[in-house]
């Protein structure tokens, strides 16, 4: 490496500070707005910092009890979790053999790129007739039967996304299980899973961040606590009848909780993913 | 052991994906295609074949070429914008400094940020009376009079660009920081030492490396972008005056709002081979720029 | 040990059986925006389960955005809603797509002579009732007394002119920077206050014929008034994006002067909590035109409705009926008036809001229709943009609006 100038140094701790500000600011903002005073948020021009802690809109939200938008809001949380959690063990459960068929057998990897393909569908390209397949198999505004829409938007892409995990596992290590008698599915289990742990996490992981992410078909697959899912809710809290903008960011801040947990605890995982080859295809 | 045998083999383990996908995705995509060609309506489902009437209709519509040009100018700039911020941001972090892997993991927060959430906090950042940036600009002497952000179409497109640009950029930033941390430090300062200025290090030492993982991020960004809906369905609903409809409100509008099913599915096959077509054109170009990288 | 078995299947059954009788489960409908309140409606449903308890009622809120939407997918589907919410403009095409059941029968002759004769429009298409009136409700004039006082002006304006000239003092003297406040959004929200400015112009949207000629004479007044109005910067221009809401907020923060609204407004900006105007509000009917109207309104009322796939459709009936009660109205009267005539004259129903009954009372008779069509959503659409356009000057008022009548097909 070239000695850096005194000049280019500072230039490059400046540019760090402001690409910070810019990632943190909105989301920082989003929270001090649910901690403010309705009065605070109503100020022309705005207090940016509130007098006083108000943290009724997280009490509101985070209350359960029978008919109260606290137990529509945390109803809809759960749903989030059910239905993505189910979606990606479903999607981790169909794309492993799938993905492990591919990378041994470059042959079939032209289906591997068409399934790739309904990637491009925009979602109202299918929303009419899943509308009635779903109600025919009595699965609106039901958890599973969205977790089966999002089984199939996460399966192909999973599926890619470990097919190049797999790919970098040397195949001199099936023909040793082979010639040790070992089955499939065994050396599947017991050698290519643990050396490929990494990418089934990351993989994991992007499925479930893209599962919390949907809102479209839950808006129209979902109605009510049974199902409606935490992007639909805040989205009705945003269009409702709300005065008190904290009480929108507060639904906001608990909505980006999760993923921003998972975000901050796995970043490393998730970088790691981004270099492991699966982007690089 | 056969390689028909193996072929097989591999086909049955591919079964399970493929059950899923045709049965969710496969069967749905031929009754939207079945739909594009009649005049059905929701409500009396049942409707007249009309060949490729739908479609003629629809491509020649102003509806439909002004929600096209909207789509177009939004994936465009919001793309580049991206892109562009993305590789700064790698190459900044691509730097040693304090601090460095603390930026690199606030580099995720924006993009596990829900897009629903992601739209509600510009909305309330833009709000004309209440929002933080016209109170922030009036308070910096940058701005004399609040302004209403979405409530005019010269700054209703853009606000959303910059909502979308701020929450993606920093994945293209994560996958070209990945691409440019594989570039061998000893090709790097064989460069250094041949007298390659910065440019010029950037354009034939790292760019070689960045290129193929920044094509797949500009298409997936594309797609994406093509299909925009969420973030324009919470902003403005494709307001003031249309100007920020987008192909997708279009689609949700005709075959929802106006109950023409039949119209809406050609709308939405339409944008997918818009899509298909961007997708094939980057790939062609890539093909042909990976020989002279 | 065969008896126990037996004796516990039966047992069993008899309790499942037990459920099935109990549980008859009705999902409705609402819509999370003006008029009563989310808290409001499920107390109601409360009271009505505490009654019923063989029902079981699941009710579901929407912005109103969504309503319509959600009930046409349902309804596509065959299973979904037993009751829903739907608003006078949809009456047309529900009927013509068979969503809603025809309850003309159903209607006891008490209702039909209790409930005021304008609140039936809401649910009535080509003779046929699809429902109850529920949400009665119309555009009205707030205006802040305090404002009004201060700049001098001791009657709240009777017509359209008289509102831009006192908002034009107000604003002289520096009371507030926007005196006017709307939501003129690209919703359906404008069109409701387009269409109060049209019944005031004494235009229409469609003429005997169904032929669009909102283009011309009143329709064209109507949003050249718009127009000029914030032209003139008496209208808030942030209007351009507002929904009712919005309007709400603005105003009950004591920065505009006057906004147009629907009735929950009044006691939510006058007594509200996080209102900064508290016992300054006024309420007026909306003004009228000199020589053409004393005073302008629009129906803007909703109902509720039985669909053709509910599985218990007596039951869901009776629900409606008990929501759109005298005693259910009376008890719940703060955000949304009753549909019932005797209602107006009960002490207990206009204490703490005299001003707003008497405002209703002129109002509600006054009550002008959206167009009644089956394609409405597509026409409203249209006269969105034009509208839209013609504010932020892209068009004029007669070329944008002779351009949503071409568009329109009619």
């Amino acid at each position: 490496m070239e000695r850096r100038s005194p000049a280019f140094t500072l230039f490059v701790y400046a540019a760090a500070a402001l690409l910070g500000v810019c990632l943190v600011l909105p989301i920082f903002w989003l929270f001090v707005m649910s901690v403010s005073p309705a009065s605070d948020l109503a100020a022309k021009p705005l207090r940016w910092w509130p007098e006083h802690l108000d943290l009724s809109r997280y009490r509101l939200l985070l209350t359960w009890a029978e008919n109260t938008t606290g137990k529509d809001f945390l109803s809809a949380l759960r749903n989030s979790l059910t239905v993505a959690g189910m979606a990606v063990a479903a999607a981790l459960a169909v794309a492993v053999p799938a993905a492990w068929a591919v990378s041994r057998r470059p042959s079939i990897e032209w289906s591997l790129q068409v399934l790739i393909m309904t990637y491009m569908l925009p979602p109202v390209a299918l929303a009419v007739p899943l509308y009635m397949g779903l109600a025919a198999l009595g699965l609106l505004n039901s958890v599973f039967g969205l977790a089966l829409i999002y089984l199939s938007i996460l399966a192909p892409f999973t599926t890619w996304l470990l097919k190049s995990g797999f790919d970098a596992i040397p195949r001199d290590l099936e023909a040793a299980a082979a010639i040790d008698g070992a089955r499939l599915d065994q050396t599947l289990r017991i050698v290519i899973l643990p050396l490929a742990a990494p990418v089934l996490s990351t993989a994991a992981l992007f499925a479930l961040l893209l599962a919390w992410d949907e809102f479209f078909y839950a808006l129209l697959f979902t109605a009510d606590q049974r199902a409606k899912t935490v992007t639909v809710a805040i989205a009705d809290i945003a269009g409702g009848r709300i005065a008190d903008y904290g009480l929108i960011a507060a639904a906001g801040v608990l909505a980006a909780l999760p993923p921003l947990l998972i975000g901050a605890l796995m970043q490393r995982a998730i970088v790691a993913g981004l270099t492991g080859g699966g982007v690089k295809g | 052991m056969t390689s028909t045998r193996t072929d097989l083999r591999a086909w049955a383990l591919m079964l399970p994906l493929l059950v899923v996908i045709l049965g969710v995705v496969s069967w749905p995509l031929a009754s939207t295609v079945h739909l594009s060609l009649t005049d059905a309506g929701m409500a009396a489902r049942s409707g007249n074949f009309v060949g490729l009437g739908n479609f003629t209709r629809n491509l020649g519509s102003g509806a439909f070429r002004a929600a096209f040009v909207n789509t177009a100018w939004f994936t465009a700039v919001s793309v580049s914008a991206e892109l562009v911020l993305g590789v700064l941001a790698a190459l900044l972090l691509n730097q040693e400094f304090r601090g460095r892997s603390f930026l690199r993991a606030l580099m995720i927060l924006p993009w596990a940020l829900p897009t629903v959430v992601n739209a509600i906090l510009w909305r309330l950042i833009y709000n004309p009376e209440y929002g933080a940036l016209n109170s922030a600009l009036y308070q910096l002497g940058l701005i004399d009079a609040y302004r209403s952000w979405l409530g005019q179409p010269s700054s209703a497109m853009m606000a959303m660009v910059v909502a979308d640009v701020w929450k993606n950029f920093p994945l293209v930033g994560l996958i070209s920081l990945a691409a440019l941390q594989s570039v061998p430090r000893e090709t790097l300062a064989a460069a250094i030492v041949d007298g390659a200025g910065p440019w010029a290090r950037f354009r034939h030492v790292m760019l070689p490396y960045l290129a193929g993982p920044l094509m797949i991020a500009i298409v997936l960004r594309t797609i994406e972008a093509f299909k925009v809906f969420d973030i324009v369905w919470i902003m403005t609903r494709g307001g003031p005056a249309n100007s920020t409809r987008t192909l997708s409100i279009l689609v949700y509008q005709e075959a929802f709002s106006f109950q023409r099913a039949g119209s809406g599915a050609s709308l939405a096959l339409i944008v997918t081979l818009v899509v298909m077509m961007l997708a094939v054109a980057y790939v062609a170009i890539m093909r042909r720029t990976a020989l002279r990288v | 040990m065969k008896v126990l078995i037996s004796t516990a299947l039966a047992g069993a059954f008899a309790l499942g059986a037990g459920a099935a009788w109990a549980e008859t489960t009705l999902n409705a409908l609402f819509m999370a925006q003006a008029a009563y309140s989310e808290a409001d409606v499920r107390a109601m449903a409360d009271g009505y389960m505490k009654a019923h308890p063989d029902i079981k009622l699941n009710l579901e809120f929407v912005p109103y955005e969504g309503l319509r939407d959600k009930t046409l997918l349902a309804q596509g589907s065959g299973q979904g809603y037993d009751v829903v919410l739907f608003d006078v403009i949809w009456p047309a095409e529900y009927a013509t797509n068979k969503i809603l059941l025809d309850v003309s029968d159903r209607i006891t002759p008490e209702m039909k002579a209790g409930v005021l004769p304008g609140a039936w429009t809401t649910v009535e298409y080509q003779g046929h009732k699809y429902g109850m009136p529920w949400i009665l409700d119309t555009k009205y004039l707030f205006y802040n007394k305090a404002m009004l006082e201060k700049a001098g002006i001791a009657e709240p304006p009777k017509t359209w002119d008289e509102l831009s000239a006192q908002a034009k003092i107000i604003k002289d003297k520096g009371i507030a920077q926007y005196p006017i406040v709307w939501s003129w959004a690209q919703a359906e929200a404008v069109i409701c206050d387009y269409a109060t400015l049209i019944s005031a112009y004494g235009g229409k949207f469609l003429d005997d014929q169904g032929k669009p000629v909102f283009n011309e004479d009143g329709g064209l007044k109507a949003l050249e008034y718009m127009k000029a109005s914030m032209d003139a910067g008496l209208t808030n221009p942030n209007s351009k994006e507002y929904l009712e809401e919005d309007v709400r907020r603005v105003f009950s923060n004591g920065e505009a002067a006057f906004a147009l609204n629907w009735t929950y407004m009044y006691n939510l900006a006058n007594s509200g909590d996080d209102s900064k105007v508290k016992g300054q509000v006024g309420v007026e009917p909306a003004p009228g035109v000199e020589g053409i109207s004393k005073v302008s309104a629009m129906n803007g009322s909703m109902g509720l409705g039985v669909t053709t796939t509910s599985k218990n459709p007596d039951a869901a009936w009776d629900f409606v009926v008990y929501m759109t009660s005298q005693k259910t109205q009376d008890a719940y009267a703060k955000l949304s008036l009753p549909i019932w005539t005797s209602s107006y004259d009960d002490p207990a129903v206009a204490k703490g809001q005299e001003a707003l009954i008497a405002a209703a009372k002129v109002a509600l008779a006054a009550m002008f229709p959206r167009p009644e069509t089956p394609k409405y959503n597509e026409l409203s659409a249209l006269i969105q943009v034009a509208i839209q356009q013609a504010l932020l000057g892209s068009a004029t008022p007669a070329d944008a609006l002779t351009s949503a009548k071409e568009q329109s097909g009619l």
